[in-house]
């Protein structure tokens, strides 16, 4: 029996399979090979769910970053203020109130005190990375006839300039600030009629008066803020202020922005000044994004849910298809634990290939969307990154969907009765 | 079930203690749809005894209960009741992973219908026992596989895709896959029921060559009167029963 038949002469043959593969993945990339229709619609359907998972994951992360990016570019994370003045109830020896009526009292102008120590206090700290002392208060500028009302903040240069990036909203000059050297926005700049060179008379509520030399011009990007902000040396500020050696305000940063809240109670709680995060003072900022990210979860959340349903609905249909050739397999020996595997494998191939082209197609969509979608002057919109981290969490929560979608096709496989499975 | 005790099951006598039969059913019964109304009992009390290198022809006609005997020699399916042992080893009292072994290393199925995998070549469709057993290809299992595909005469088609091949090759091509362990024991379920006349009598040959040179037994479903004539031993099966033993 062992002579091939005659003009077919008998050839060593060559391992037709590939010896790196467990039988496992022979049978199921067979499968998907043989359907491959099937396979191709299935695996289009997993990309295009996962492409709109990293188009919308990298634009979101792109405009939060952007958002807080502006946001935190132009603010301390916290800052700390005098506490305020508050009006106590008179009482009597016996602890029983005797003034009912309480009036607010006037927040004055006031320093913080040891100010120096609460600094050093707070450079100590790990979180911390900068505190810069402010003097900051109301003034008057005045250029002929016209005048403006601004907020003259003191400030040390070398450390302020680390937390607010001044440098880069520059419009016009330097952000050098000697003694008789102020900057102001854009705004203020337009309403006075000045330039870089210009002298203007600043007038403070205690009659001080000084006459300053503006040395750049900035635009922090809001109306307001570029009409009524301006910054002067933090000694100059002290004397127009008529706070000789005082500051009304710490400006910290921190190595995590995210934490200011929590690092700003335990501030207040343990040095008794008033410590407002940039995370309170911009609830309302932190409402919106978090909004945006409940949606975003929530449509990435669906369009993982449909990728799922589509593979388990490929494999359901694949296991009744196979029914005959499961049975058969059944029955030379392949346990039960091998058809689990062979199918789970097709779900998490199919989730696989359908990821890494979805992440091409995200990847091509977002490129396309930043060339087409751009600002006036024709830069982006925003700058959106596509890192490689995004890929591999859209590649690993695919194929790991793909797999839990084809457990209950593969369970209802390896449980099938040879014999029924076999007569299907 | 430790290995050796699979293996020695089909062992010629004095390979192993030998004095038992490579398979004996002993007042087999069978039903379905146990405790509801519509229970029926297929098997009444079968017996069985096939020795190591037998030849058997299991005839009767359709409905009598042949495919669930031969499922359940086969291991694919339980007894209701009765005892069936291979080789002496009691497999009522073996789990599905250890039944699964044992399919598998000692028995070989070929049906009315060939079940070749469509995805698969005619060499590969006949490794694909081996590969299961194994878990990775190897050359010993495609030279294996080769061997049994000229064996029955296909080596020219053997890189053929099973759904290529006409109807009587795809037998010939399941019965090469049914031997690619070296089953002790042949189970053909009317493997000649699709063919003509001619494919019949050569998957018959082949059937009866695989018997001859290596002693494996074979338990023959057919109704065909002409090739159950042609076997060592027929067997009648009417209603559930052996009703003639030859």
């Amino acid at each position: 029996m062992s002579q091939p038949p005659d003009g077919h002469p008998e050839s060593a043959p060559l391992v037709p399979l590939p010896r790196w593969q467990p039988f496992e993945w022979i049978v199921a990339l067979r499968f998907l090979r043989e359907g491959c229709t099937q396979t191709a619609f299935i695996i289009g359907g997993v990309a295009i769910g996962v492409a709109v998972i990293v188009f919308m994951s990298s634009l979101m992360a792109g405009l939060e970053s952007n958002l807080m990016r502006q946001a935190l570019s132009g603010q301390s994370h916290i800052q700390l203020l005098p506490p305020k003045e508050a009006a106590r109830p008179l009482r009597a020896a016996g602890a029983a109130t005797e003034g009912a009526v309480l009036q607010a009292p006037l927040q004055r102008l006031r320093g913080i005190d040891q100010w120096q120590a609460l600094a050093a206090q707070m450079r100590a700290l790990p979180e911390v990375r900068v505190v810069s002392a402010g003097a900051t208060g109301s003034a008057l500028v005045v250029r002929g006839d016209a005048s403006r009302a601004i907020s003259a903040i003191g400030i040390d240069p070398a450390l302020y300039f680390r937390i607010v990036l001044i440098g880069d909203m520059l419009a016009a000059g330097t952000t050098r600030l000697t003694g008789t050297d102020i900057l102001i926005g854009t705004e203020l700049a337009a309403d006075l009629g000045v330039g870089v060179g210009d002298k203007l008379r600043v007038t403070a509520s205690s009659g001080a008066d000084l006459t300053l030399s503006i040395s750049g011009i900035f635009d922090l990007g809001n109306k307001a803020a570029n009409t009524r902000t301006t910054y002067m040396a933090l000694r100059t500020a002290q004397s127009l202020l008529a706070l000789p050696g005082g500051v009304t305000v710490l400006d910290l940063t921190l190595a995590d922005p995210y934490a200011a809240e929590t690092v700003a109670q335990r501030i207040a709680a343990a040095t008794g000044v008033q410590a407002d995060s940039w995370i309170k003072t911009n609830a309302q900022f932190f409402s919106a994004v978090a909004a945006q990210k409940s949606s975003n979860t929530l449509i990435r959340s669906f369009v993982a849910l449909s990728v799922a349903m589509g593979i388990a609905s490929v494999l359901v249909v694949s296991v009744v298809q196979r029914s005959s050739e499961i049975g058969i397999l059944r029955a030379m020996g392949v346990t039960r634990g091998q058809v689990l595997r062979l199918f789970l494998l097709q779900g998490g191939l199919l989730a696989l290939a359908g990821s890494v082209l979805g992440s091409g197609l995200g990847a091509g969509a977002l490129m396309l969307w930043q060339s087409l979608v751009r600002n006036a002057d024709g830069t982006p919109l925003f700058p959106v990154t596509l890192p490689p981290a995004l890929f591999i969490t859209a590649l690993g929560l695919a194929t790991l969907t793909g797999l839990l979608a084809a457990f209950a096709p593969a369970l209802r496989a390896s449980r099938l009765d040879p014999v029924v499975a076999i007569n299907a | 079930m430790p290995d050796e005790a699979i293996e020695a099951v089909g062992k010629a006598p004095g390979d192993t203690d030998g004095a038992a039969p490579l398979l004996a059913l002993k007042a087999v019964h069978k039903s379905y749809n146990i405790g509801q109304p519509n229970e029926t009992e297929v098997l009444h009390g079968i017996d069985l005894v096939l020795q190591r290198g037998e030849f058997c022809a299991v005839v009767g006609p359709s409905g009598s209960g042949k495919s669930t005997l031969l499922n359940i020699i086969g291991l694919l399916d339980r007894p209701t009741s009765g005892t069936l042992a291979l080789s002496g080893v009691d497999t009522m009292t073996l789990g599905d992973a250890e039944l699964t072994r044992l399919r598998g290393h000692r028995i070989g199925f070929v049906f009315q219908h060939h079940h070749l995998l469509s995805a698969f070549t005619a060499l590969e469709n006949v490794m694909l026992p081996m590969l299961g057993d194994a878990g990775f290809p190897n050359a010993a299992m495609a030279e294996r596989a080769a061997q049994l595909i000229n064996d029955v005469g296909l080596a020219p088609w053997r890189d053929q895709l099973a759904g290529e091949l006409s109807g009587g090759q795809q037998q010939r091509v399941a019965l090469a896959r049914a031997l690619a362990m070296a089953p002790a024991l042949l189970l053909a379920d009317e493997p000649t029921g699709n063919l003509d006349t001619v494919s019949a009598d050569a998957v018959f040959a082949l059937l009866r060559k695989v018997n001859a040179e290596q002693h494996t037994s074979v338990l023959f479903v057919t109704h065909s009167p002409a090739l159950a004539a042609r076997c060592d031993k027929t067997i009648e099966v009417v209603d559930g029963r052996v009703v003639t033993s030859r």
